[in-house]
């Protein structure tokens, strides 16, 4: 049996774009859980200093990551050269869902894995393009 | 020292044998106050977490009878650190934490918001045109002449302008306000809309330098003639409001930009390392 997906929860914590009640409750429920976790004060500010604690918590096998859009997350630990592996990485919004919905993410053994991948055709074209 | 090549201290919240767990409200106000206070922390318990790496290691506990353990990486590789927080509060914890910072010599958090441009390269054509209008060398190019941030220190708080000229929407600020630039996922109706193509050069009249240069130079006019520093800074002031309003960039990063002359200058420079970027790209891919 595999191991359960790592957590990873990032508490945003130099801005007010997470709102404050949600992101108190999920790390409240964390906390009640029992569960092993990691948590970050703010993965941006990690990306900015090309935090190497990025690169040990991309990797280590299946991850559920409480922060912000997937989009953005995976650019962050791109630009801190610490990708994630979209085929074990699940990324639950915090400024989009409620509380309940993304603690019961956290707690589910299930994985919605969700990064976003491939290039879009645009990228895509111009990179044909250049090769011509 | 660039916060880049600053050190940091992760915390280590440790509850397994030999230590006594703490009581959820306990464990939920510390690792709070901690993250709060900017440290990264990692509460142990039943599952797994991110191995160690290479980063100074504080272990708390409520370890039995006062016996703080002693152990040492057997690589030589990370610094391990204990400290019994029996009895102890949720500001002595913190207290504690921080005089570890310090002795450690590990940077210290929340000095600098965290505001910097993030590229999302599954949209990113290699353009250039954010290298070119970025006045404040945030960005530059890898070997391979492929855009990247380079100093994101440089970055204005809170300004977006680049994602603004970025006609893929491939440029997030993770904490911007709305979407695309927070990060949320661009739908056709976001690079269809005025305001995602907002080119802020069309703004005063066609290329945003070559306007600038044509005020620098009519101002220079302007001076010789008439001596009017006040109309010259209304000039400016009302170019940059609208700026301002069309582009959302503070308004108090626009009244720190330099003179005209020093813009144009810079943004030669830009033009030109972009220039020379988009040449070994097309060398590398050919």
């Amino acid at each position: 049996m595999p191991d359960a997906p790592r957590i990873l929860y990032c508490h945003c914590a130099y801005a007010q774009v997470v709102p404050p009640d949600v992101k108190a409750a999920v790390l409240r429920r964390l906390c009640e859980s029992g569960a092993a976790f990691d948590a970050v004060a703010d993965l941006c500010e990690m990306a900015a200093r090309r935090d190497p604690a990025l690169k040990r918590l991309a990797e280590g096998g299946a991850v559920k990551i409480a922060a912000c859009f997937p989009r953005a997350v995976k650019g962050l630990f791109h630009q801190a050269g610490a990708d994630l592996a979209a085929e074990r990485t699940e990324v639950i919004n915090m400024r989009t869902q409620s509380a309940e919905e993304v603690s019961a993410a956290l707690a589910s053994a299930d994985m919605n894995l969700n990064l976003p991948q491939g290039k879009t055709e645009a990228a895509a074209a111009a990179a044909a393009a250049r090769k011509t | 020292m660039a916060i880049k090549d600053q050190t940091t201290l992760r915390v280590v919240l440790y509850e397994g044998a030999g230590a006594q767990p703490l009581g959820a409200a306990d464990r939920f106000a510390a690792l709070t106050e901690l993250l709060e206070r900017g440290y990264t922390v990692t509460r142990t318990g039943t599952g797994t977490v991110a191995p160690a790496d290479r980063s100074t290691l504080l272990v708390l506990g409520r370890f039995d009878e006062g016996r703080v353990p002693q152990a040492e990486d057997a690589e030589g590789q990370v610094a391990v650190h204990f400290e019994d927080i029996s009895g102890q509060d949720t500001a002595a914890i913190a207290g504690r934490v921080e005089w570890h910072r310090e002795q450690r010599g590990a940077a210290r958090h929340g000095e600098w918001k965290p505001w910097f441009p993030v590229i999302d390269y599954d949209r990113c054509t290699n353009c250039m045109q954010c290298l070119s209008f970025c006045l404040f060398g945030v960005y530059g190019a890898d070997a391979t002449g492929r855009i990247e941030v380079q100093t994101n220190d440089n970055c204005k708080t809170n300004c977006p302008a680049c994602s603004r000229v970025c006609p893929e929407a491939a440029i997030m600020f993770p904490k911007y306000k709305a979407g695309p630039i927070n990060g949320d996922a661009v739908t056709a109706a976001d690079l269809g809309r005025e305001r995602m193509k907002v080119d802020i050069s069309a703004l005063l009249g066609g290329d945003v330098y070559a306007s600038l240069r044509q005020r620098s130079d009519d101002a220079k006019v302007r001076f010789s003639k008439e001596r009017d520093d006040k109309k010259a800074l209304a000039e400016r002031q009302k170019c940059l409001t609208k700026l301002a309003t069309a582009g959302d960039i503070p308004v108090e990063v626009l009244m720190s930009l330099p003179a005209p002359d020093e813009i144009l200058r810079r943004a030669g420079e830009a033009k030109a390392k972009a220039a020379a970027a988009l040449a070994m790209n097309h060398q590398t891919q050919s």
